[in-house]
């Protein structure tokens, strides 16, 4: 697997960690994996749902400790 | 002598120089303990008041009052700007170029609205966030005749309902005017739901759905397209327009961040003590904070009364004692004549109950009894 640039948005409620994903998405390549760590359930469910409308590929997603990964790749 | 400097002469300043002044009477009558306030302007503006401008029922004047006059008169009040924080030496240093040392220190700075973030939401969308843009925004009210009002929101931004207050009462004063048949409202918002509150969403959009207003959740503006009248979003989809109203994404003041003491001009702050991470002698309230709440004129109320009351104790060699809840409670107006409102806390969610015109009222009373509650009578 390779290498996803982290975004970190633990500590960050609703909508930050959103907010940070788009930020990082409009940096990134398309192709780039990247992987977002939160804190915020709220964050969680919308990080997915708004992947899916912008067309993104959610690769993974978990929990651990209360700390939610979602990896994503940019489609375009 | 025990030095409490206060860098901010709006709500959460002002309410806290008055409360610490009540409670040190006697310590400051011996000049045991010294308050100052450094603000940016003589003025003191009623921000909430702004949007009532927008629709004709306020008036400019009605939203300034002189900051000195809101002060008790033993707190020493400079129009001076900081420009330097050397937080290491307990001093600042200001516009004027004098050095204001402390023992204490509370930053309430504020923050301010970011069109540029936005690439032609300056040029093209109308908002109330400053006196200028409110003057504006009532004019474009007055004279628009029909067609699509778009409703964009960036986050963070100040003060959690405007975004409903005016998709409320635009639809109202359209209605007066009955021009609803020949106008198409659309309300956008950057998350998967219409509000950042879950149980305001969900009373909003029965309303929304109830008044014929549609919506679009996980929009976030990338730009705005004036000579087409088009907003395309992050997400890729398009809103076409008439009539553009913004909310835009806010960023603490400068000073803040040219001070690097927050990353956007938020100050990491204890969500408990509102001491600012990593110093023991400063604090930081209202919107320069970076709690995850909401960044309104009642979380500055609320925390100036605590951070007054624990201030006030560490002058004087106590202990503080009361810890920040999260506490706010915001008025949302749901049209011309009916309003209802949220109160919540770190803990406890907001319940909005159906808008009645008592509330609505209350809070055009609470305009007027603004200026009695930042001197600390209410």
């Amino acid at each position: 697997m390779s290498e996803a640039k982290i975004v970190d948005a633990r500590g960050s409620f609703c909508p930050g960690p959103l907010m940070e994903l788009i930020a990082a998405m409009r940096a990134a390549s398309v192709g780039e994996e990247l992987e977002v760590l939160s804190t915020d359930r709220g964050s969680a469910e919308d990080i997915p749902e708004w992947i899916k409308k912008v067309g993104h590929t959610l690769i993974s997603s978990s929990e651990e400790a209360g700390v939610y990964r979602l990896r994503v790749r940019k489609a375009k | 002598m025990k030095r409490i400097l206060i860098v901010g002469g709006g709500t959460g300043g002002t309410i806290l120089a008055n409360n610490l002044a009540r409670r040190l009477r006697h310590e400051m009558d011996a000049a045991r303990v010294s308050v100052t306030v450094l603000s940016a302007s003589p003025r003191h503006m009623y921000q909430p008041g702004l949007l009532y401008v927008a629709f004709g029922k306020m008036a400019v004047s009605d939203l300034y009052v002189d900051q000195e006059t809101l002060l008790d008169p033993s707190i020493h009040f400079h129009v001076d700007p900081v420009e330097t924080f050397d937080l290491d030496h307990n001093e600042v240093k200001a516009k004027s170029g004098k050095t204001y040392g402390y023992d204490y220190l509370a930053i309430c700075t504020g923050s301010r609205p970011t069109l540029n973030a936005v690439p032609g939401l300056m040029e093209n969308a109308h908002h109330v966030y400053t006196e200028e843009a409110a003057l504006k925004t009532a004019e474009a009210l007055r004279t628009f005749e029909g067609g699509r009002v778009a409703i964009v929101t960036g986050v963070p931004h100040k003060c959690p309902m405007v975004p409903l207050e005016l998709t409320f009462m635009m639809y109202d004063y359209f209605k007066d005017r009955e021009l609803l048949d020949k106008v198409s409202f659309k309300y956008t918002y950057p998350i998967g739901r219409v509000h950042s509150l879950e149980n305001v969403a969900k009373w909003a959009a029965p309303e929304f759905d109830r008044m014929g207003v549609s919506y679009e959740t996980l929009f976030n503006a990338k730009e705005v397209d004036g000579a087409q009248r088009r907003i395309h979003s992050e997400e890729g989809s398009v809103v076409e327009y008439d009539l553009l109203i913004a909310v835009p994404p806010h960023k603490g003041m400068e000073v803040i961040e040219q001070n690097k003491l927050g990353p956007s001009g938020w100050i990491p702050t204890n969500r408990a003590t509102l001491g600012m991470e990593g110093r023991d002698n400063v604090f930081v309230l209202g919107d320069t904070t970076n709690l995850p709440i909401s960044k309104a004129g009642s979380t500055a109320h609320y925390e100036a009364e605590v951070l007054g009351e624990n201030l006030a104790r560490l002058a004087t060699d106590g202990r503080p004692m009361r810890s920040y809840e999260g506490k706010v409670f915001c008025f949302i107006e749901a049209g011309k004549d009916r309003a209802t409102y949220a109160s919540f806390d770190y803990k406890n969610p907001p319940r909005p109950q159906p808008p009645t015109r008592a509330i609505h009222w209350f809070k055009l009373a609470y305009n007027r009894l603004y200026w009695n509650s930042v001197r600390g009578l209410l």
